[in-house]
């Protein structure tokens, strides 16, 4: 379980998280929603330390990231997988080579059972066949499930996806999201998925924290959605004509 | 009188802005030299797996320091050549010895052009490559996912670098020297500019091996700048291409600059 609490972050005048506190649970799809430089990506670098919080903590099991020594902050961040925006594969490395990257660093396993448990992990994210390619040698669908493969490769406690629908077809998306879902119960992960992707928060939404002008706005599930009243999360979630014709259809059903 | 002492007020100003900009400008200068000795602390820790900082020095030779032979061979062989053309036509006359225009492309060659000048190249290509890699692994989020998954990335990227090129850059130091001097050759048997006994008096003549020693330990100091200067320039890349061109561009004026100002020093140091 991850908690933040009372998260302050500045930059020099500009305050960009305010007050945020928010729970992240074990097993969950936990989203952060939120409009284009709502706060979700500064939230998020703060979540795994890549930013350092004004003001606040950040709890990792109850454990406070922020106060953490550089030594406990390194050994953390094994028990962390990230799935950047931009996949961020390491380009002159195959995708064999980038999968086993974090057990060539940290495990001490032999080459053989490092090269297994990569292809493990390339199997359970459907690429076994494009274990010798380059990244850019395969498409934006493919290079996001490779860094899945990546950053589950470790059994981390807590993964974290920045935007992974970003630039892909929604079929692509929807093969991402089960994913993600699938991984997350099956490994028991604390998954913090950052999107403004409103099929991913329809569909896997299990624990969804929106944020708006660096506040927290609302937190709720998938379903809770459906009935809130809150004007500026409608605002986001139901901007597409689509989205407002399902709602009204559901709210007419359930009169 | 109201006149200058409107003139006076306004030297006045412009003296107090130009102090600002002097103090802005120091303290940027110096906040980058923080910056960089920051990095520089954090890349020269112990490697985490001796495994994989092998793997990246052994890559790091090869794309740096062997990648780079053809066109040091290429330069050298034609300087070499041009030099003890120079010597000849300008140089020498029948009041000088028949060996100065070998023992002159010599001395040149081994002083200064095999290491400085050489460096100086090496530094566009080489400062160039470092800094645009690193910049677009920076940009594309690379250094990120390895500061996430709690590997060092300066040490890891940038320690491999710095040892790799100060490793290679004595052999291209050597191999830069001993092409010049083929060049010298290729001027006397084909040029026929000079004859080939008078070209090896000189390039024998009080030959003092410690010079090449100079050469090596400068080229090892100069590898240190390029390979440093550079990878800082990389790493600290914020924004997007336009940002990683300007990287790479500053960090080869840059590492040029200090080159140039360190081989004052080092030749009077070790002269």
């Amino acid at each position: 379980m991850i908690e933040v609490k009372h998260l302050y972050k500045s930059f020099e005048d500009k305050t960009v998280l305010n007050d945020i506190n928010a729970v992240f649970e074990d097993g969950k799809t936990n989203l952060i929603i939120g409009q284009s430089g709502s706060g979700k990506t500064v939230l998020m670098k703060n979540l795994v330390g890549l930013l350092t919080p004004t003001s606040g903590e950040v709890l990792y099991d109850n454990r406070d990231f922020i106060t953490m020594s550089k030594n406990e902050k390194v050994m953390m961040r094994r028990e962390m997988g990230m799935i950047f925006q931009s996949a961020a594969l390491f380009d002159s490395l195959t995708v064999l080579e980038n999968v086993m990257f974090p057990l060539d660093m940290f495990s001490s396993m032999n080459y053989r059972e490092r090269v297994k448990r990569a292809q493990e992990c390339l199997d359970r994210v459907n690429l076994i066949d494009a274990q010798q390619k380059f990244p850019g040698e395969i498409s934006g669908g493919m290079q996001k499930r490779v860094a899945i493969a990546r950053a589950i490769v470790l059994n981390p406690k807590y993964l974290f996806c920045d935007e992974p629908n970003s630039g892909l077809d929604p079929k692509t998306s929807l093969v991402i999201d089960e994913l993600l879902t699938g991984i997350t119960k099956e490994y028991s992960m604390t998954t913090i998925i950052n999107t403004h992707d409103m099929n991913s928060v329809m569909g896997i939404g299990e624990n969804i924290l929106f944020i708006y002008k660096g506040n927290k706005e609302w937190q709720g599930t998938k379903d809770d959605i459906m009935s809130n009243t809150n004007e500026k999360l409608n605002d986001l979630v139901f901007a597409s004509d689509l989205f407002r014709k399902v709602k009204k259809a559901e709210m007419a059903e359930k009169k | 009188m109201q006149f200058f002492r409107e003139i006076w007020l306004l030297l006045q100003q412009t003296t107090k802005d130009n102090n600002m900009f002097i103090i802005k400008l120091l303290y940027k200068y110096l906040t980058t030299f923080g910056d960089y000795l920051i990095l520089i602390g954090r890349s020269l820790s112990r490697p985490e797996r001796m495994r994989m900082f092998f793997k990246q020095y052994i890559k790091e030779m090869s794309q740096l320091g062997v990648n780079s032979i053809g066109i040091v061979l290429l330069i050298s062989f034609f300087i070499g050549a041009v030099i003890c053309i120079q010597m000849k036509v300008n140089i020498q006359s029948p009041w000088m010895p028949r060996w100065v225009s070998g023992y002159t492309t010599r001395e040149i060659m081994l002083l200064e052009f095999s290491s400085s000048i050489m460096c100086l190249i090496l530094a566009g290509k080489v400062g160039s490559n470092i800094a645009s890699e690193l910049g677009t692994m920076r940009v594309t989020q690379q250094i990120d996912a390895l500061d996430i998954m709690g590997v060092n990335s300066a040490s890891y990227l940038i320690l491999p670098k710095i040892m790799g090129l100060m490793t290679i850059m004595p052999f291209l130091v050597i191999f830069s020297s001993g092409m010049g001097i083929v060049g010298a050759y290729g001027t006397a048997y084909l040029g026929h500019m000079l004859s080939p006994d008078d070209l090896t008096l000189g390039i024998q003549h009080s030959f003092n091996p410690w010079f090449m020693w100079m050469s090596i330990i400068k080229s090892m100091f100069f590898a240190y700048i390029i390979a440093s200067v550079s990878s800082f320039f990389g790493y600290t890349v914020k924004g997007g291409s336009i940002d990683v061109g300007k990287a790479s561009t500053d960090a080869v004026v840059c590492s040029s600059v200090l080159i140039l100002f360190s081989d004052v020093f080092l030749t009077q140091l070790l002269s």
